[in-house]
């Protein structure tokens, strides 16, 4: 058994709270450059300098790249050979977003009741999602998630004949849909099969993986590819106001399901699209 | 066209804009997004005054991330504008001229804006950091127990946007990819 002290993952879902508010994984510094190559509508290509320079006076001046600094979710996959020392896991990270909030000038953007709707001053609670694993690690993921593109996600229970067109209409609905609103260019998370939780789980999770990389599954490659071109003919463009460069990615995750069901998750992310990963 | 604008907004220079249109604000513009919003609405059904007339004033959508010691504002991007339609319209029957966000709007706010002689702006949403750089004063007036969304009175400089709906009801997004979304 290896003991791991709650000390230090507050310590470090705090410094992950900062760093994924003011720097964008160098995956996503990339994906920006090559949309400002391909982007034809002078307007569009202009927005896109506008979101590099963003991200420059971010690092260098130490401010959030976007004043909505999101909800903090957090992926724990805690190896079963761990045990947490000197507190409960779930206070530990709610205690790092709140110094994380608070000592990195963070918005807090988080009410305590979805309808009272007082503001919880610190942030807190994060959204935590913890799955036991093999092992004696823990793998943490930090996702600040801006709600402006969040509020344009959908769920789609599909019935078994609608087959992956009906999944493909879903995926170009919800963008579509989404327009201007979700800050685009858009990263898209799906989740494809598993239950009504379980797929918005996996269009979520699926936003934490590098724009770069694509489903090791090969139709659900080919999917993702032939999604990001179709979104790409939508002219929606960058903030919306037209051009070619609607989406970085469409990241896909599937799971088995019903033989009743075909449920599809679509979370956006706008292209302030945060995660950072640590492994302790 | 690339325009120099000021504000407060004259009707003369609100109705010179057409959708589609590069400007540059200069001058005095409130912060105000859902919370502040729910409450004008309560002060005008209780018949009190707003804490601030909205005649010939500019909106930003807008609840900022706190400032660094010795700077006046942290990042400072767009909100999403549909969310402030419901309570649209009566600002802009009380002389609202400009409001700056992102997004739609719905057919209400537009027939409004129509009617009073507004525009829609857009800023970059997601370029925070940037547009921060435009502001140069920034002092609570309203609301400060809401925190982000209390009221602010802004300064800005040059503050970069683009012309999405005019006066006459010309809108960009519809110009650009056309239809209506689900917020319709
Ligand atoms: S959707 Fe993203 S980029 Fe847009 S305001 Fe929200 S967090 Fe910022």
């Amino acid at each position: 058994m290896r003991e791991i002290d709650a000390e230090e993952i507050t310590r470090n879902i705090k410094e992950m709270c900062i760093r994924a508010n003011y720097f964008l994984s160098p995956d996503m510094q990339r994906a920006f450059e090559r949309a400002a190559d391909t982007e034809s509508s002078p307007l569009g290509k202009r927005i896109l300098e506008q979101l590099k320079e963003n991200l420059k006076i971010a690092g260098t001046d130490q401010i959030p790249i976007c004043q909505d600094t999101g909800m903090a979710v957090v992926f724990i996959r805690l190896g079963q050979d761990v045990h947490i020392a000197g507190g409960s896991l779930r206070e530990a990270v709610n205690e790092g977003v709140r110094q994380g909030y608070t000592e990195g000038y963070l918005r807090k953007s988080v009410v305590a009741d979805p309808l009272e709707r007082k503001n919880t001053g610190d942030n807190t609670p994060a959204v935590l999602h913890v799955e036991i694993t093999d092992g004696d690690s823990v793998e943490i993921t930090v996702a600040p998630k801006g709600f402006g593109s969040e509020n344009m996600s959908r769920i789609f229970m599909l019935k078994p004949a609608d087959g992956i067109e009906g999944v493909k209409e879903s995926v170009i609905a919800a963008v579509r849909d989404a327009g201007p609103n979700a800050c685009p260019p858009v990263v898209v998370g799906v989740g494809i099969g598993g239950t009504f939780e379980k797929c918005a789980l996996m269009a979520k999770h699926t936003l934490t993986r590098s724009p770069d990389e694509r489903s090791e599954i090969p139709y659900v490659r080919e999917l993702e590819e032939e999604l990001l071109d179709k979104i790409n003919h939508l002219g929606i463009g960058p903030g919306g106001l037209g051009g070619r460069i609607t989406a970085l990615a469409v990241n896909i995750e599937t799971y088995p399901t019903h033989i009743a069901g075909l449920p599809v998750a679509v979370n956006m992310c706008c292209h302030v699209n945060r995660h950072i990963h640590r492994v302790i | 066209m690339e325009r120099e604008i000021h504000a407060p907004m004259s009707k003369e220079e609100a109705a010179s804009l057409r959708a589609g249109d590069s400007v540059y604000i200069t001058g005095t513009v409130y912060t105000a997004r859902d919370a502040a919003h729910g409450r004008m609405r309560e002060a005008l059904d209780r018949g009190e005054e707003l804490p601030f007339d909205p005649e010939g004033n500019v909106i930003y959508y807008m609840g900022p991330s706190p400032a660094r010691e010795g700077r006046p504002i942290g990042s400072a991007g767009p909100t999403t504008a549909s969310r402030m339609d419901k309570y649209t319209p009566m600002l802009l029957d009380r002389g609202l001229r400009a409001m700056i966000g992102k997004g739609r709007r719905n057919s209400q706010v537009k027939e409004a804006m129509v009617r009073n002689g507004a525009v829609y702006l857009a800023a970059v949403g997601g370029a925070g950091a940037l547009l921060s750089k435009c502001i140069v004063s920034s002092e609570v007036i309203a609301y400060d127990d809401l925190g982000t969304e209390a009221i602010r009175k802004l300064q800005v400089e040059r503050f970069p946007a683009i012309v999405v709906i005019d006066s006459l009801g010309g809108d960009l997004y519809d110009r650009v990819y056309g239809g209506a979304s689900a917020l319709e």
